[in-house]
Formats: structure tokens, sequence, C-alpha cells
């Protein structure tokens, strides 16, 4: 069924389509509408689920991960400060492979105080050992989350479903609300191996010793590893059962381009546009959108970017003293490729600053102009 | 005529902590948690802290205990617990009950916020707190729960410690949770009486154990159980219980209250008070030892 609704409703239909059982949630702008929804859903009976009402997004997370741990379906959705102050327990919940599923709003830290979109803080969380998809469409998020308790279940890893304040949280658009029964035959409910229970006890996670905890993590990342393969199946199994993709990337006009930009979240849905408007202009462009951050999906990237001459990674995000995180990580699956292409790294839209088809034509004009970066970061949209 | 007197049991036989675990000598936390198991039976989940328990139950693949461990974060006992039973319950498991397992560090200072969200939401889990008055794990380190005048390795002979301990049942009948009780190993009929009732009871429930700890107290590990009896019977850690924050009802009633002296001279983080420091404690001790009879008058 079609409805016009806002991605933090479409993180609420997911959760809800996916059967949930388990919420703990705490309120922060511009998550709010999600848990709001699902608290109604949950009072009127739409939702067979336990909705606590915690006190602090540690305790969220917290909760999430003893529901998860006693075998239910379990989500959870913040923003900002919320997911760092659930920071201890991303890797509670990784460590311990609980597959918590969450929505997590892009919004700026403070201070200053700003609920603006970029995306500090889920990269901050980058090395916690969670899955992160970043989306740019509201159906998209809806459908991830959907795909993400898939992939996570299978695996017994965490994911984070990612959104951007305002530009696509506080956006309506027509989303396809799945019909249930086609979900319930997609995504089976969840049926741990081993899960906390009286009648088969066991303790989880006590002391271990340097004779065991190299090996668990050795374990995650071995899982980690199968992700990506597993993330394109399951979304060849979406399309097939509800006619749209998921896939790893979403390359635009790729093929046959000399010229690319590598984008993620909504910036990604403003570099097609500009992308058309460079076809137009004689320039043979391409839009490589990031869908899917951890696993880092190296193989497809170094597949489509190895065609491209020059290559514009778009950041809305920064790692002080070094770099935009995108472009580290696209350079890292690079290095050592006797045909990388040079890559131009570009940080703009911090703290929710537009980024505009202008913007994207702006570093098309300077990667296309110069043979390496004048640069090490080329800054967009900046005062200075 | 001598009427024969047969043998009555008077704690459950069941023993669901076994041997080889990793407490020291003496460790009034262990002898807690044999008690509340026996109490409470095999249909029981546990969530521990980091705490002496988190060492205690044995390291990776191991465990003493006969019932599932959750190990959660420090600050998170109340808040993982309350996820367990809702999981537990959304699979179906409505009998299983679900224990919060922690020191003192974990309920006075980290766990508190998590522990007072799950009591105002009245969140249907026991919470135990065995409080052996200081950071005991990390090695002797002043928590809330520390009392007045005790040498930690954070608050020296030089510098001991000059507040009193934070008051915890008053702040957890503040919330009107449907049951408080306070327990001590040295009474183990009180201690598993007390938890059985707590069993039948939905909601939140709240435990503050007195946990005497030979390693941080520096008392000899055979004068625990003395050691805890002397609390209950000088007035430091008295027997009793709250009911809905309002019906305070003491268990175990002093009409000979001792002074504590004899208690404190037993224990090395003590041996640097003088007369006039533990006059003030005394005065500490029977100011709330008052304000406890008036509380239970009132009810």
């Amino acid at each position: 069924m079609k409805k016009v609704i806002m991605g933090n409703h479409a993180l609420s239909y997911g959760a809800m389509l996916s059967r949930t059982r388990v919420i703990a949630a705490y309120p922060i702008t511009p998550q709010t509408q999600v848990v709001e929804l699902l608290s109604e859903m949950c009072a009127d009976g739409t939702l067979d689920a336990t909705f606590i009402k915690v006190e602090s997004e540690h305790s969220a997370m917290a909760s999430c991960i003893g529901a998860s741990v006693a075998g239910a379906r379990t989500f959870t959705a913040t923003s900002a400060q919320g997911l760092a102050l659930m920071h201890e327990m991303l890797h509670w919940a990784s460590g311990g492979r609980h597959p918590v599923v969450m929505g997590n709003i892009n919004r700026s830290m403070a201070p200053g105080w700003s609920i603006w979109t970029d995306q500090n803080d889920s990269l901050s969380e980058r090395d916690t050992g969670w899955m992160q998809y970043y989306c740019s469409s509201n159906q998209e998020v809806l459908d991830t989350v959907i795909q993400a308790f898939k992939v996570s279940e299978a695996l017994m890893i965490p994911a984070m479903v990612v959104l951007d304040a305002f530009a696509l949280s506080h956006t309506y658009e027509v989303v396809d609300v799945p019909d249930q029964k086609a979900v319930d035959r997609y995504l089976p409910p969840f049926a741990p191996e081993i899960r906390l229970t009286p009648s088969d006890p066991h303790a989880f996670g006590g002391l271990t010793s340097p004779e065991h905890y190299f090996e668990l993590r050795y374990k995650l990342q071995k899982d980690m590893e199968k992700a990506p393969a597993l993330i394109e199946e399951t979304g060849r199994d979406f399309e097939k059962a509800f006619g749209r993709p998921l896939g790893l990337v979403d390359a635009y006009r790729c093929d046959d381009a000399d010229f690319l930009f590598v984008t993620s979240g909504t910036a990604g849905s403003t570099a097609r546009v500009a992308v058309d408007a460079l076809r137009n202009e004689g320039v043979r462009a391409g839009n490589l959108r990031l869908r899917v951050f951890r696993p880092f999906p190296f193989a497809t990237v170094r597949k489509i970017v190895a065609r491209a001459k020059k290559v514009a990674v778009v950041d809305r995000n920064i790692s002080y003293g070094c770099h935009g995180i995108f472009f580290q990580e696209v350079k890292s699956a690079l290095y050592g490729r006797p045909q990388a292409p040079p890559l131009f790294g570009f940080i703009t839209g911090l703290g929710g600053r537009d980024i505009t088809v202008e913007h994207f034509k702006e570093m098309a004009a300077q990667t296309l102009s110069h043979d390496r970066p004048e640069e090490e970061i080329g800054w967009i949209g900046v005062k200075r | 005529m001598k009427k024969e007197k047969k043998m009555t049991l008077t704690l459950p036989v069941e023993e669901l902590m076994s041997c080889g675990h990793l407490a020291c000598q003496g460790c009034g936390a262990t002898l807690a948690m044999r008690y509340m198991l026996k109490a409470l039976g095999q249909k029981t989940a546990v969530c521990i802290p980091a705490c002496c328990w988190a060492v205690i139950d044995g390291p990776y693949p191991y465990s003493s205990l006969e019932v599932p461990i959750y190990h959660c974060a420090f600050e998170t006992a109340a808040s993982t617990a309350t996820g367990v039973k809702a999981g537990l319950v959304a699979t179906g498991d409505n009998e299983t009950t679900v224990v919060a397992w922690a020191g003192d560090g974990g309920t006075f200072d980290i766990g508190l916020q998590a522990l007072s969200g799950s009591a105002e939401r009245n969140d249907d889990i026991i919470y135990v707190c065995y409080d052996n008055e200081a950071y005991m794990n990390t090695g002797i380190q002043r928590s809330s729960a520390t009392p007045y005048g005790a040498w930690t390795t954070t608050t020296p002979v030089k510098h001991f410690k000059n507040r009193p301990k934070k008051d915890i049942v008053a702040i957890m009948a503040a919330h009107r949770i449907p049951y408080i009780a306070t327990a001590s190993i040295a009474y183990p009929e009180d201690f598993v009486k007390k938890m059985k009732k707590a069993k039948q009871i939905k909601g939140t429930r709240f435990f503050h154990v007195f946990a005497p700890c030979p390693t941080g107290w520096k008392s000899r590990p055979d004068d625990s159980v003395k050691l805890a009896r002397m609390a209950v019977q000088n007035g430091i850690f008295p027997l009793y219980e709250v009911e809905n924050g309002e019906k305070t009802t003491l268990t175990l009633k002093l009409t000979d209250r001792k002074p504590i002296g004899d208690y404190l001279r037993l224990q090395g983080r003590f041996r640097h008070l003088k007369e006039p420091d533990i006059a003030v404690m005394q005065a500490e001790v029977d100011a709330r030892w008052e304000r406890l009879l008036k509380g239970c008058e009132a009810a």
C-alpha cells in the first residue's frame, strides 16, 4: 500500500513489519517521531511488542541487548548525542553478538548545539562492530530495516540504519509499505541458536582471558566479511519479493563514466541531479552512492571506481587532523591498484549546511581541471 | 515429659551455586548469592555488571552457577535485567525471575540512574545490591556506600571518608516500589524468607544485602558472618522491609542495641579512628536508628 510518510515513520513501519518484539528508546530530536509512532502501535495493538520507555539512550541499548539475548527481535532509534552516549553499549551489542537493529538520524555533534545533519555521529561509531547502512530515500529506509534484520540475525551482528536529519527524517515521500504476509515470508521469526534461558543455562560475556578473547574478535571480523555477499543475496531476494533492489551500492550512470562522485545519504540523491546536468554539458559523469559503509564494500568500490579517470569523494563529515572519512576509506580500497584514478576529497555540508547541485558542479570543475588536488582537503561551501 | 525434637531444615536444600568459584576466603557476597538462589530456585536469570561477582562466577567458558548469567556493563544491571525480562516474556517465558545482581558501586554510584529508571517504571525485576562498602574488585576504592570513618585506597587514613553512607533504601522507598528489604548473610532464614516473599510480588523489588569483605575491610575471613551479625545488632545495618514505599517494618527488633566499638575494632579499615571519630559514627548510627523507628511507627 502506498503512503506518504516521513523518513522517521519509514523506520517505524520497518520495525513494525519486521515484527519487532521489544523496543527500548529515549527521545531525541530529530528521532522523536520514530518512537512516537511505535508507542502508538504498541499501545493500540498494531504491533505486539513491549516498549520500554527508558531514562537514557545508554539504558535503551542495554535493554535492547538484554531482550536480544533472551531471544526477542529488538529495535531502537537515536541520534547524535544519544548515539554517543550509547557508545559503550554499541561495543557490547556487537561483542556479545546481539543482532539489534537501530535507526540513527545523522545529526551534528554539539557544541554548539545543532539539530541539523552531518555524519560525524554515526561515523564516530565506525569501529564498534556494527553494520552501517546509509539511506537516501524513505522507501530505502523502510526496506533497509527489514533487510537489516535478515542480515543481522543470520550473522549475529547488529546494524544501524542511518538517515539524514530533516533532509530525510522529516521529509515526506511516497513509500510503498509492503504487505505483512510478504514481509513474513521474507523475514522469518528470530530464532537464535543459543539464548539466555534457565532451561539451558549459560554465562554470557564472562571474564575472557587472552587465551580466548582474540578468537572471539577474529570470528566477528570473519562474519563481518560474509556480510557483503549476504547483503547482495538478501537484496536480490528482496527485489524478487518486492521489486526494489537493495545492494551494497547504488551506482548511477557509472558504467561509461569518466568522472565519478562517491557519495552517501541524501547527498547521493542531489548528486544524481548533478550527474544529469554534467552529462548535458558533455561530461560523462556518474554517481557511486555507498549504501553500506560497514562492512566496507571493497570489491564493489574497486570494480566501479577503477573504470573512472577522475573521482570526487564527497564527505559530510571529518576526522579532525586527517580527512573526510569516506575519502580515507575509498583511498584505502584503491591503495596499490595500478589503475587507480586520482581521488579528490571534498568536505561539505557540516552542521546541516545545504549541499546543492551547484556545489557538486564546483567539485566536478575542481576535479576535472586538475591532475591532482591542490589542497589535501577540498572545502566546499565554507566561509573562510 | 520431654518431647522429642525433630530436626527441621530451615533453608532449601537445593544448591544452585557450585564449588569452583573465585571468591576470596570469607566473602560475604558469595553467601549472599547462595542464599538468593536457594530462595528463587532454578528458574532464575541473573544479570551481573562489573563487580566482584563478574569475576567470582568464573572465567569464560566456566560458570559456578546453574542458572543463566548475563554479564552486563557496569551501569546497566537494572536496564539489562529489564530487557531480559521483556525478551523472555516475548518468547513465551512468563515464569523466570530476572535478577539484577550488583555491588554497591554499581548501585549507589554508576548504576543509580538506570536503577531509578527501572524503579520508576516498576519493571518486573528483583534488584539485589550486595554491599561491601567500597569498590573491592578494583582494589578497595571508596564508593558512596563507604561509611564515615573508613579507610580505603582513595580515602587514606589522613583523609578518611568524611561523609556518611548514602541511604539507598530511602532513595528506593521514594520510588514507591512494591517491595524493599534489607538482608544479611548472618540471618539466612530471614534472607530466604524475604526473597521468597519478593518472588511472589510483581514489579521492582529491591534488596540491600550487607556483604562483609575481609580483603577490603582488613578483617579475618572467619569473622565475616560475625561482623554481619554485629552490624545488625548494633544498628549499623538493621533488618527491615519497606512495602510500597510506605509501610516500614523491622524484621528483627533489637531490645539491647550494642555500641559500635567492638564491630569497628575487628576491622583494619577503622583502626586509625580515635574516640571522637567513633563518637561521630555512633551518633550517626543512633540518629538513623531513631529515624527508622519513627518510620516504623508512622506505618
